[in-house]
């Protein structure tokens, strides 16, 4: 099978964030492989395993975000590719969406691409349900185990984490597949994966290898970035008459300040 | 001078430190209070290529350097110091002792496997009676037809009854020229007839581990157990702690950095006199020396490791690197423990292991005393090293990453 | 005008969709425009009703066997047709799992932004500047699409009020009639979520620490005569109101160290220092005094409530609300008043 994983380099989830100069900033805190794709990549690797082919790891970042492609070829992947142009600098997620799409396009004959659930630095959670629809496949979003995948009649059965509880769905292969933590456990990588994945040549495709060498417009923009209020230092003492009375009244107030 | 790391190195560093801080940290108090070790550590650990992490690839090993080698035991020690032991005795005295004077047979037989983490391996030179005094050993080996026969007791042997071989120094030769001739270096099947082990408890620190005792009687062995020559035992002995005291070195600088994580996250959490302790003078000078003796650790265990890669003799580096960075860490845990205030005396902070395990990282391995007796050798000049008939090889990351050729 | 969709399951509306189509009216009086609520689905008029009821101008119904089961392609397809023919300037969205997919897929069809889980807004014109949270929400941004139509935006879940019923109930069901295609997924069914929550995801814990074993007047049973196991039962009893707590509030069940010490509850529920750090966005905490120890582990919770019987206990320091009370008393009182204000009888 030709298999994809999306990755995408965020900051460490334990970073201190703060806004500097109107942007975000992590400090002295690693760039890290964002945390939900690791389980992607896990997910990925556990199923050419299964099923045999070959995994590529693509990303759309900058320059830095090669380390999040060494870590994915560390862990197993066969193949990764960095995108980057400065025309994707201030992605948004229809450019981004875009982007992978049409990298996938070139790739030609893939069975499967994973992505991760959300990026932890922009929280949108929908690149690979928009991946999916740009390019007409299935988009099996939210899953949280993979229950039968058949390479040759082309069809995969998944179950996806709901509110509600877990949605069995079925469909045809190639299909986009976002996975949830609950689907695998993600390997370390093994040392051998680490020697090969430093020496590993990456290459860049810009915007013209993947065919998008015309005007290429995030549709948002970003005019300020803020540190939210922090609540009151005082605490609310609830009183009341009774017991019910003021079980009450907090949970008026809980509900009343959206704590609830 | 390029003091970057590689990303082969940081990758490395990366993939045991998260190991340690998943899997081990969150159930280590509590092995600490059994004075009992995981069973799935060892295990892990192996299937993780960690306990074969700087040997040949075509011995069983994971192919990486030196450095990688201090990188995973500052990583390790960082969570606890048993880790980082299973590394000094497994790594440090016996797989790389073989690597340096194993024949070709005895690094099939026995290296391949330890560097695989199929087997375990320590080291067995102290004894009831001795310590720092190593050619003063009386374990014997007694020469009977193409056998030997080894009696005697060893003492204070990390993972004596975990481990599967023993690299042993014993007494070969009862009239010797010179003292330190009468010694010679076997690699001794642990299920051998004869053996007995068990274990120490009751120890201040490394409770999480495994310390025992190894009893040997009539102990009859191959004649393809002797390591080296009839003789070279104190030399294989000396060169072994090489490695192990580079291991501990680098342990030693994790401790110190885990008794600095730990006391600037408590600083800034608790108050006193209307702010953070952190604002407090006498706590930032506590945290000063921890953040710089951590950066000399490093330092002189990176030194170690780049010569190690070079092959160059490191005697005299090891020792201080060893000797700097396991009392620096046994200071670090005692400021960090008053930087707790009372709440360090107590173990629900993990301040006080750090001030238990760091004492014994001052004793074995070569006491605090004998280091300082190496280093003045070689600053006054009276001690002078001598080339060795087998000397560690530099790592050459052809030779170390490829298979059997 | 302004286009709601109405996200439901099992035949009820899911209440935040309300929430998010008070914003649409709120934004259609700012902007002096009218909001149509869309429901697409099988067996779902009433909720089409409840959206009129809740102030909608005019509720789309798409009524269909193929919408039985959510399936994403399918509702994109038929959402698409339905925007644009009604050439909206905003489509606005609840936040859940079904329909964040589904603005995604929408905002790809008609190439245009998307701004998911806002929890606040400003108008400049008609143009919507969204603050939504990054970074697991240590940082706000806000975002503007300036030139593509529609907006499309997600609300977040409380983040905004629920309109008050049968505030206009002028408006009329407009059935719509589809041209679909053929599905390509096949739904098979749901499985129940395996487990309870656990400590560490959990986005509401009730704790409970010593204070559970202190109620004098509770007698344990008569088999019990050991003064520490009588101890341990009566804790037991506390923790039990806690798990009540915890049910009507979808929360797990925490415990501090001296809780977990003393015996009253398993090692696996602790929070603090040598048991798990939590970032839950409400920590309630029954009879905890609030000690450093307990607090390095949920300090980083959004917002805590304290319930203490002694009022000068630590805890109340970090609380953001607090009650100086028996949680005996408190706490299951408090599991009767969420259980109806929240519908969960």
């Amino acid at each position: 099978m030709n298999i994809i994983v999306c990755v995408k380099q965020t900051p460490d989830t334990a970073a201190t964030l703060a806004v500097v100069d109107g942007k975000a900033s992590w400090g002295n805190a690693p760039l890290v492989l964002n945390p939900w794709d690791e389980y992607a990549v896990e997910q990925a690797l556990v199923t050419k395993e299964a099923e045999g082919g070959q995994v590529t790891a693509l990303c759309l970042g900058p320059e830095t975000a090669e380390e999040a492609l060494k870590q994915a070829l560390a862990m197993g992947c066969d193949e990764a590719v960095l995108i980057q142009d400065p025309a994707f600098e201030s992605a948004d997620s229809l450019v981004a969406s875009r982007v992978l799409a049409a990298a996938i396009k070139k790739l030609e004959s893939v069975d499967l691409a994973f992505f991760g659930k959300a990026a932890v630095d922009t929280d949108l959670g929908v690149t690979g349900p928009q991946v999916a629809r740009r390019l007409g496949w299935p988009s099996l979003n939210l899953v949280a185990a993979i229950s039968e995948l058949d390479a040759t009649a082309k069809t995969i059965t998944v179950e996806r984490l709901l509110e509600e509880g877990r949605q069995v769905v079925s469909g045809p292969l190639p299909a986009v597949v976002s996975v949830v933590k609950e689907i695998n456990e993600p390997r370390y990588p093994s040392f051998m994966g680490i020697r090969k994945a430093s020496k590993a040549e990456i290459p860049r495709w810009s915007a013209a290898d993947i065919g998008l060498d015309g005007e290429i417009h995030p549709a948002l923009t970003w005019p300020e970035i803020l540190v939210p209020e922090k609540g009151g230092d005082e605490v609310e003492f609830i009183e009341g008459g009774d017991p019910a009375e003021i079980a009450g009244k907090l949970a008026d107030r809980l509900i009343e300040e959206k704590v609830i | 001078m390029d003091f970057g790391l590689t990303a082969e190195h940081e990758m490395a560093q990366k993939m045991v430190r998260d190991f340690a801080q998943k899997e081990v940290a969150p159930s280590i108090r509590e092995w600490d209070q059994k004075q009992e070790m995981a069973p799935e550590i060892l295990p892990r650990m192996a299937e993780l290529g960690i306990l074969g992490i700087c040997l040949p690839v075509r011995y069983g090993g994971q192919g990486m350097d030196f450095i990688s080698l201090g990188l995973a035991c500052e990583e390790l020690e960082a969570v606890d110091s048993t880790l980082r032991v299973i590394m000094s005795v497994h790594v440090g005295l016996s797989a790389l002792t073989l690597l340096q004077w194993g024949t070709d047979a005895q690094k099939e037989q026995f290296l391949i496997p330890l560097a695989k983490g199929e087997k375990i391996g320590c080291g067995a030179f102290t004894e009831p009676g001795m310590g720092s005094d190593v050619a003063n050993i009386q374990t014997t080996a007694k020469k009977d037809g193409s056998d030997y026969v080894l009696n005697g007791e060893k003492m204070w042997i990390s993972l004596a009854s975990k481990a599967d071989y023993a690299l042993l120094t014993a007494r070969t030769d009862f009239e010797p020229e010179r003292p330190s001739d009468a010694l010679s270096s076997f690699v001794i099947d642990l299920k051998s007839k004869g053996v007995t082990t068990g274990d120490i408890k009751g120890k201040l620190g490394v409770r999480a581990g495994s310390t025992g005792w190894i009893s040997l009687q009539d102990v009859r062995v191959p004649s393809d157990s002797l390591v080296g020559e009839e003789g070279e035992g104190f030399k294989i002995t000396m060169s072994g702690f090489d490695s192990g005291r580079y291991t501990v070195a680098a342990g030693a600088t994790g401790l110190i950095r885990a008794c600095l994580e730990a006391s600037v996250a408590y600083a800034n959490e608790r108050k006193a006199f209307g702010r953070s302790i952190a604002d407090h003078q006498l706590v930032q000078a506590k945290i000063a020396q921890m953040a710089q003796d951590y950066e000399i650790g490093k330092l002189l265990y990176f030194k170690a490791g780049w010569q190690k890669n070079a092959g160059e003799r490191n005697t005299f580096e090891t020792s201080m690197a060893k000797q700097f960075a396991t009392n620096a860490s046994f200071n670090a845990a005692s400021e960090a423990i008053a930087v707790h205030g009372g709440y360090g005396y107590s173990d629900e902070y993990p301040v006080e292991r750090y001030l238990r395990n760091s004492r014994g990282a001052m004793i074995y391995e070569g006491t605090n005393e004998i280091h300082s007796l190496i280093q003045a050798g070689y600053a006054l000049g009276t001690r002078k090293d001598r080339p060795l008939r087998l000397e560690m090889p530099g790592y050459d990351a052809n030779f170390w990453q490829s298979e059997q050729s | 005008m302004i286009i709601v969709y109405i996200d439901h399951f099992d035949g009820r509306a899911i209440p935040a969709s309300w929430e998010t189509l008070g914003v649409g009216e709120s934004l259609a009086e700012a902007i002096g425009s009218d909001t149509k609520a869309v429901v697409l689905g099988t067996g779902v008029e009433a909720i089409a009703q409840e959206a009129l009821d809740f102030g909608a101008g005019e509720a789309l119904l798409a009524d269909e066997p193929m919408f039985e089961d959510f399936r994403p392609e399918v509702y994109a397809e038929a959402l698409t047709q339905i925007v644009k023919d009604n050439d909206p300037e905003i489509v606005l969205f609840p936040t859940t799992s079904r329909s964040r997919e589904l603005a995604g897929m929408l905002a790809v069809d008609l190439d245009t932004g998307l701004s998911p889980d806002i929890v606040d807004y400003e108008l400049d014109g008609t143009v919507i500047v969204a603050t939504r949270p990054i970074y697991a929400g240590k940082l706000l941004i806000k975002e503007i699409n300036q030139a593509k139509r529609p907006q499309v935006l997600t609300t977040r879940s409380r983040a905004f009020p629920t309109p008050e019923k049968g505030a206009a109930a002028a408006g009329a069901v407009t059935r719509v009639e589809l041209e679909l295609g053929e599905p390509v997924t096949e739904v098979h069914g749901y499985k129940e979520s395996a487990g309870g929550v656990t400590l560490a995801d959990a986005a509401v814990i009730v704790s409970g620490g010593r204070g559970t074993s202190n109620n004098p007047a509770l007698e344990p049973p008569a088999e019990i005569t050991d003064e520490k196991e009588q101890e341990i039962w009566r804790a037991q009893q506390g923790f039990k109101l806690i798990g009540e707590l915890a049910m009507v509030l979808g929360a797990a069940v925490g415990a501090s160290r001296a809780a977990v010490d003393a015996g009253y509850i398993p090692y696996s529920n602790q929070v603090g220092q040598t048991g798990k750090v939590v970032s839950p966005d409400l920590y309630i905490a029954c009879g905890i005094s609030g000690a450093i120890q307990h607090l390095a582990g949920m300090r980083t919770a959004k917002t805590i409530v304290a319930i203490n019987k002694d009022s000068d206990a630590p805890i109340f320091k970090l609380a953001r609300f607090g009650v100086v009370g028996d949680l005996y008393d408190i706490v299951p009182a408090l599991t009767e008043a969420l259980g109806e204000k929240l519908g969960k009888g």
